[in-house]
């Protein structure tokens, strides 16, 4: 079995899986001010500490959720809520995101337009699905007031493309406009650094790392109060309500401290894998489109995305799966029915062309068995779909 | 004769997984005989719905997951392939292009042969699958030569050839039907479910043309046709009442014709005659609505097509009983006599003819002949 698809959950670290079962059977709310509460929060408050370590951030300034998704509706929805009704007498409803974005956030974003008065404006990307600091600082300059936020991602989740986020968020603070960035594919890969970025927050989950799932974190600068998506006990600076889940956040916390001290291993060893994975790709099958920025620092480096003309990429993937190579198409879902993927519709690709994609994410879980096996199933997989066509 | 292919080799197969229980328990059987299975949902819809409602079979995203749970218990991959727009092209605008013609097709027909066992049978064989596999009641019988030959299920109750009638020998040589050749009431493939832990087990039965989501055929027609008011006229012509679209009119229908008038002889009077270049319908007595004999176009012969006239049993509806036909190839269409006059004959229809249980071939409905009183 090749599992190559780590950007859709990553095998549990064992450390991580230790930390988790050693706090099943404690029990302890950590709201509680008796001793097993105490417990248990010095179990979450030490897990703060090691987490805001591992990403450049205060303890404060992590507010926990239950994973990415909610985390990036938090930033989005809570930030667009907070500064529209800020000043009632000049409501900022103005939300600029990046096309290309996951649909936790591109989806939330929407909805805040279709239903909450925003105004949604998608920032142009380049054909490596980039979002230049100028377009973001141009877009803001049209009107700086009414801009409630921005929202652009560390590193697509797709393509692997890196975004310039410290440029980005400097173009954003030149206006005093809060910029988000989900950044759950970056972390572990690329060096994150929350406080050097000058991002007002940032989405990372547990279960992308070698964590749990069900468990991500907000990291919310200080200044920044969002409206609550989840009201009740007050938890997490009022800001996200519900008892912690002591185990999961314990567990979380030791994932991301590996993920940042074997970053360096993993963008070197890693990378190394993907760079020969693409290459095997490319000699079997030499006109596959490498999917993103091809220069290794623009690039997430165990994310090998391509496009095979002339391929269903739903055929790819059954071909593969019966050779027990496990990937993804990449593109979102509709009751399992693949749609073009709205990255690379804003990539510019034709849309036909984009039906014929295939994601491999490597991990830390990574092989050169698991490259061999791409490398000599890819040409008969590639040859056989494009006898069945497009349909 | 000897043997259904799924005795013979193991095969890769390909089984569309409509969420239901007959296409569950198929595959299951397919795995279990130790055939390589795939489990594929077709989505048919662009735009499905979240749940099912009434007794709808397949395309909702809710089918859709029981189909992969499905797939999951036997333990075989599954997907879902997007077949929308060859199922609108080929089968929804044919049904409404049918109607609209003032003929009353059958398109589950339509899907076996445009969809099931063309768009998804041809992809299935590009991709290294030997066969397609569904919950169809129906047997295919290879004969020594080499040769298919497609049958009625063992069970007649539950046969369902007549909707694979329209297959050549091509598509039977790929096509697999696990449930055709048991005797099995309803209740015990239910319970065979239920005993392969499949939890389609309990599901309701599916009655409804799959795209029409509330049953109503009729208000979809009118939804795409829009109204265009005529005249129903008796067999002289006389004006007795008008419609809102020929279109919603099937021979030998009696309700909902709303003529003001009775009929001279006080009897119920249907509909004998659609006329869509005029937008006009022919109602009249019950006894014109007897057919003796048919033209029939675009004939598929499961085989090599017969020669020279010969003597069936045809079959002219999905539910249908039997009758005794002559037919014979006419410049390349079927000319059908009826033994003994059969009522309400629609052309659009398909009709499959049968030497014994086998499937001989079929054909669609062109124009139909009136019998003559008195000739037997």
């Amino acid at each position: 079995m090749a599992y190559l698809d780590h950007a859709a959950t990553t095998p549990m670290l064992p450390e991580a899986a230790e930390a988790l079962t050693a706090q099943l059977s404690v029990t302890g709310n950590a709201s509680s001010l008796h001793a097993s509460g105490r417990r248990a929060r010095r179990a979450v408050e030490e897990a703060r500490e090691t987490l805001a370590e591992a990403l450049g951030a205060r303890p404060s300034e992590v507010v926990f959720t239950s994973g990415g998704t909610e985390a990036d509706n938090l930033a989005v929805k809570g930030l667009y809520w907070s500064r529209r009704d800020a000043d009632p007498a000049r409501p900022r409803t103005r939300v600029l995101a990046s096309p290309v974005e996951h649909h936790a956030v591109l989806d939330a974003v929407h909805w805040l337009g279709e239903h909450e008065g925003a105004t949604i404006e998608y920032l142009p990307v380049d054909s490596y699905g980039r979002v230049h600091p100028d377009a973001l600082r141009e877009a803001i300059a049209r009107n700086p007031h009414d801009v409630a936020l921005a929202t652009v991602m560390w590193a697509n989740n797709e393509i692997g493309t890196l975004m310039p986020v410290r440029e980005l968020a400097e173009a954003a603070r030149e206006f005093d406009v809060p910029l988000h960035a989900d950044a759950v594919q970056a972390f572990g890969q690329v060096p994150v650094d929350f406080a050097a970025s000058g991002l007002a927050a940032m989405t990372v989950s547990g279960h992308k790392i070698g964590g749990p799932y069900g468990i991500g974190a907000l990291i919310l600068g200080r200044e920044y109060a969002p409206v609550p998506v989840l009201h009740g006990g007050g938890q997490e600076r009022h800001v996200r309500s519900g008892t912690l889940d002591v185990p999961a956040i314990a567990s979380f916390a030791v994932a991301g401290r590996l993920a940042a001290e074997q970053r360096e291993w993993f963008a070197r060893e890693i990378g190394a894998l993907r760079d020969a994975l693409v290459e095997a790709v490319r000699t079997a099958v030499p006109d596959a489109i490498l999917g993103g920025d091809p220069a290794p620092g623009g690039r997430l480096p165990a994310n090998a995305h391509f496009t095979f003309p002339g391929c269903e990429g739903d055929s790819l993937l059954l071909l593969l799966d019966a050779q027990g190579i496990e990937c993804s198409t990449g593109s979102a879902c509709t009751a399992g029915v693949a749609q073009p993927s709205h990255v690379l519709l804003a990539t510019g690709t034709d849309p036909d062309l984009a039906r014929g994609t295939l994601r491999f994410s490597l991990g830390h879980t990574s092989t050169e068995a698991d490259v061999e096996a791409v490398a000599k199933a890819i040409g008969p997989a590639v040859e056989r779909a494009r006898a069945a066509g497009l349909m | 004769m000897t043997d259904t292919p799924q005795r013979s080799r193991p095969l890769r197969v390909l089984a569309a997984m409509s969420g239901g229980v007959d296409s569950a328990v198929a595959a299951a059987r397919a795995a279990e005989a130790g055939h390589d299975v795939t489990g594929v949902h077709l989505a048919l819809s662009a735009n499905p719905q979240s749940f099912r409602t009434g007794a709808r079979g397949c395309c909702t995203i809710e089918d859709s997951r029981d189909a992969r749970r499905a797939a999951d218990v036997i333990g075989i991959p599954f997907y879902v392939w997007d077949l929308a727009d060859r199922f609108r092209e080929d089968v929804v605008e044919d049904f409404i292009a049918e109607y609209e013609a003032g003929r009353t097709p059958n398109p589950c027909l339509r899907c076996n042969e445009k969809i099931k066992f063309a768009a998804l049978l041809d992809k299935a064989l590009a991709l290294g699958f030997d066969a397609v596999c569904t919950g169809h009641y129906a047997k295919v019988v290879l004969n020594e030569d080499g040769t298919r030959e497609l049958h009625r299920a063992s069970d007649m109750a539950k046969d369902q050839s007549y909707v694979l009638g329209v297959l050549d020998e091509k598509q039977l040589a790929h096509a697999l039907f696990p449930l055709g050749d048991t005797v099995t009431t309803k209740e015990e493939i239910r319970a065979e479910a239920e005993r392969r832990g499949l939890a389609v087990a309990k599901k309701p039965d599916s009655h409804d043309i799959c795209f029409i989501a509330d049953g109503d055929t009729q208000g979809f027609l009118a939804s795409r046709l829009g109204k265009a008011e005529g005249d129903i006229v008796d067999e002289s012509g006389a004006k007795l009442g008008t419609h809102e679209g020929a279109y919603g009119f099937t021979i030998g229908q009696r309700k909902g014709l709303r003529i003001g008038t009775p009929a001279p002889d006080g009897k119920p009077r249907y509909v004998l005659d659609i006329s869509p270049v005029n937008n006009t319908v022919t109602v009249g007595p019950a006894s014109a609505l007897d057919v003796g004999a048919l033209t029939a176009i675009k004939p598929r012969w499961c085989g090599a097509a017969p020669t020279g006239p010969g003597t069936y049993t045809a079959q002219l509806r999905a539910h249908g009983g039997e009758t005794e036909v002559t037919a014979e190839l006419v410049d390349g269409s079927l000319e059908v006599t009826f033994t003994e006059p059969v009522r309400g004959v629609a052309p659009g229809q398909a009709i499959v003819l049968y030497d014994g249980t086998r499937v001989v071939g079929s054909a669609t409905i062109a124009s139909t002949v009136r019998a003559t009183a008195g000739v037997a």
